[in-house]
């Protein structure tokens, strides 16, 4: 009974997951024409949650993190360890995934210390014995398999994805030992706590990509997917050759008349400047 | 009046010699941890620049680090293919827009530095190399560390960044989507006006702050 109610729920997820896919691909078959960036299928779409996201984080979450932020430094730092500790075990289990059997040994032995020494969590003494905090998820396990990062996905509230991050998230939920504690209200209330001290850390770096972007949704969209090729690389994906920057580069006679060109138009800083004073 | 005037000696005199000292192929991880700790000590020391005082960002930026960066390729980098039907006046106009941009939001970036350490990692690189990275990482209290390289190539016999990866995104290929979405929609002069617009609003933010 319990399983025929489970496999039901499970269907309906699927059939609504598959209907939104199939409006998403309708839309962006109407926008097409606009040669879109070939990794965004989905843009109409994903623009349309892109501006759900902004609203909501401008109007609850962000308010609410910079409420957070108010909380003394050392308090906020229990609060990360407490949670990055959690994370530590499924970390190991995917660098275990993905062959690096000294990174998750690393990773266990950062769970042991930290959650006895470490007062279950609140103090990362591991780091400070040398133990290097990881940062690994079913998404980059994926990547690193060789799966293919399919279509950029913009998820509610989540913020920006891919199919195949989007698959290993469903993963990274299932072994999530706060979204998966048995006791509602205090699961609840941790994943919230978790969701709004992760966004005050941003406090700062967004203001700093809102006055770096012409357009945010395309900037943010280029940021993720070079933000996770690195991670998959782990810090150092190979230099591959930049086919659009040798094609720009294919006349270069115009380099010297163009930098003296650049210096002898007045910047508008210190022309505001002088206005000033 | 005197007290300024020997300050602006004194300043003029510290740069001269620090030309002087890194006119001479000095190598790329040197030359990047030189302006990083220089701009760091002037930062940690100066209250307005920690306050947000952006205009001041801007000029310690534009003094101390703007030497280093080459900025008319950092633009052939973002603007990727569509860099070739720019004619030269139109270059130096995109050029000039997205160095204004950069120094802008960066030094922003500048009035949030609050006592993170900065770590050089050993740089990775054959003698006759000359185009390298230069690797860094920002350590913070409570925080996993930010990861923050340097793309450099050699002119001649000096280094010079044309490439900023935080966490591993470029900041400047970051922008090739947005301005290849100009170009298609309005052409090179789109993207300059674009360009132009966003800096105008920019500094009227810096004004309103002041």
């Amino acid at each position: 009974m319990m399983k025929n109610n489970k496999s039901k729920l499970q269907r309906q997820a699927l059939l609504r997951g598959a209907a939104t896919l199939a409006l998403g691909l309708g839309l962006s078959a109407c926008a097409a024409t606009g040669g879109g960036h070939p990794k965004d299928p989905l843009e109409p779409l994903n623009r349309a949650t892109f501006q759900f996201n902004e609203q909501a984080d401008r109007f609850v979450i962000r308010p609410v993190a910079q409420v957070y932020d108010y909380v003394p430094l050392p308090v906020k730092t229990v609060v990360g360890n407490f949670f990055g500790n959690l994370g530590d075990v499924w970390i190991g289990v995917n660098n275990l995934l993905q062959g690096k059997v000294a990174e998750a040994l690393s990773d266990g032995g950062r769970v042991l210390v930290n959650s006895t020494v470490g007062l279950l969590g609140a103090f990362d003494i591991a780091t400070e014995l040398g133990l290097e905090k990881h940062d690994e998820d079913l998404g980059q396990t994926l990547g690193v398999w060789g799966v293919g990062e399919g279509p950029f996905l913009v998820l509610p509230i989540l913020g920006s994805s891919n199919f195949r991050d989007t698959l290993g998230l469903v993963g990274d939920i299932y072994a999530d030992p706060v979204i998966q504690h048995k006791e509602v209200a205090t699961r609840n209330s941790a994943t919230g706590l978790r969701l709004i001290h992760k966004r005050s850390v941003l406090l700062g770096a967004d203001t700093t990509a809102e006055q770096a972007a012409l357009d945010k949704y395309s900037y943010m969209r280029s940021f993720y997917m070079q933000y996770r090729l690195n991670q998959v690389y782990d810090g150092s994906p190979p230099r591959v050759k930049d086919f659009d920057d040798e094609e720009a580069q294919a006349d270069q006679p115009a380099a010297p008349a163009l930098a003296a060109a650049d210096s002898a138009t007045p910047s508008p800083t210190s022309a505001t400047k002088e206005s000033q004073e | 009046m005197t007290k300024t005037l020997s300050l602006l000696a004194a300043l003029a005199l510290s740069l001269g010699v620090q030309f002087a000292a890194f006119a001479n192929t000095i190598a790329p991880d040197a030359l990047v941890k030189g302006v990083t700790d220089d701009v760091i000590a002037i930062v940690r020391q100066d209250k307005a620049i920690q306050s947000g005082d952006t205009r001041k960002a801007v000029d310690l930026v534009e003094t101390k680090v703007l030497p280093y960066f080459d900025f008319a390729h950092m633009t052939r980098l973002a603007v990727g293919k569509d860099w070739r039907q720019a004619n030269p006046e139109q270059k130096a106009a995109l050029t000039h827009e997205f160095k204004t941009l950069l120094v802008r939001t960066y030094s922003n970036a500048l009035t949030q530095y609050r006592n993170q350490v900065i770590d050089f990692k050993p740089l990775k690189a054959k003698p006759e190399d000359t185009d390298v990275i230069v690797r860094t990482e920002v350590r913070q209290a409570g925080a996993k560390p930010v990861q923050i390289d340097y793309a450099l190539d050699k002119q001649g016999d000096s280094w010079k960044v044309y490439d900023v990866m935080v966490a591993g995104v470029s900041l400047v290929t970051n922008y090739r989507d947005s301005f290849g979405q100009e170009v298609r929609a309005g052409g090179i002069d789109g993207l300059i006006k674009s360009l132009k617009d966003k800096n105008k609003q920019l500094e009227t933010t810096v004004q309103a702050k002041k």
